[in-house]
């Protein structure tokens, strides 16, 4: 089951700080004195970035806590994630993010028992397009 | 950023151009602050030690941002970047600093990728890459892969 969805809107600061802390100095995510000039009119996010914080929308915190209770181990990795992006996102989009569990693998590794758990995310933007969907893996140990 | 360029530029092989990240104590901060990620295991010994990976680590999604960064730079304002994957395979440790804006020396990281596969679909020019960081020691703990749709110079006017 999708979890409830999250609704926030993506601020031109939080944009400028995220690629400031990458130490990408590209003008199209910091350069807002310029961005009515570029092709989309407006500060655009970097790959990735969907708004301040960027795992709110997926409530990890207690999304592990739900699966700790469940039984998993408590010490907690992130394993990778993947992105599929359809359409750009940036300053002032809107966006609904939700999330659900896509699927859970046990084995056992080198830590002992493992938990594999990949996190489905759909961010629709104000439009009802989908903007971005990501999967990514929690590991568990 | 590199000037644009173009799907008939890139042939399978083609190297992207790399680019060099060195992660800080004072990144990580800086990072935790911007993304929201306040995980101890990036700033508390005793936490990260109790975690199993001896020290504080270099974020995950930070080094993902530094993949994004590889491609957003390579492909210009008139590419655009489909699909963005990596795994993290392995711990890396930040430089710590010397003075306020100066980290000690050390480990400087890697973001490096090449061409695999270039085709057209539904009108997309579109070019498949392996990616990847590689740490100080030239090794690729951070796999990953993209798909981006480039400029056509046939459509160009």
């Amino acid at each position: 089951m999708p979890s409830e969805p999250i609704i926030f809107k993506v601020e031109e600061g939080a944009i400028q700080r995220y690629a400031q802390a990458i130490g990408d100095p590209n003008p199209l995510f910091n350069d807002v004195e310029n961005a009515g000039r570029n092709k989309n009119g407006r500060l655009m996010c970097p790959p990735g970035f969907t708004g301040w914080p960027i795992k709110g929308g997926i409530s990890f915190i207690k999304l592990v806590e739900s699966l700790i209770k469940a039984g998993a181990p408590p010490r907690l990795l992130d394993g990778g994630v993947e992105f599929e992006f359809f359409e750009p996102i940036g300053a002032g989009d809107v966006l609904t993010v939700t999330t659900k569990i896509a699927n859970m693998v046990e084995r056992e590794t080198k830590m002992g028992k493992t938990m594999f758990t990949k996190v489905e995310t759909i961010f629709l933007k104000q439009n009802g397009n989908v903007a971005l969907k990501s999967w990514s893996t929690l590991i568990q140990f | 950023m590199a000037e644009q360029f173009y799907y008939e530029d890139v042939e399978i092989g083609t190297e992207i151009t790399p680019l060099a990240k060195v992660a800080t104590t004072r990144m990580l901060v800086q990072w935790a602050g911007a993304s929201g990620d306040f995980n101890p295991l990036h700033y508390e010994d005793d936490f990260a030690r109790a975690m199993g990976v001896g020290a504080p680590v270099v974020h995950g999604a930070l080094k993902r941002a530094w993949l994004g960064q590889l491609m957003t730079d390579w492909i210009g304002e008139q590419g655009a970047l489909k699909k963005l994957s990596c795994q993290y395979r392995g711990m890396d440790y930040p430089r710590k600093m010397k003075t306020i804006e100066e980290p000690h020396d050390g480990e400087t990281w890697w973001c490096k990728g090449t061409v695999t596969k270039k085709y057209e679909k539904e009108g997309q020019h579109l070019v498949e890459c392996v990616i990847w960081v590689e740490n100080g020691k030239g090794e690729k703990m951070t796999p990953g892969a993209a798909v981006v749709a480039l400029p056509s110079r046939g459509n160009k006017r």
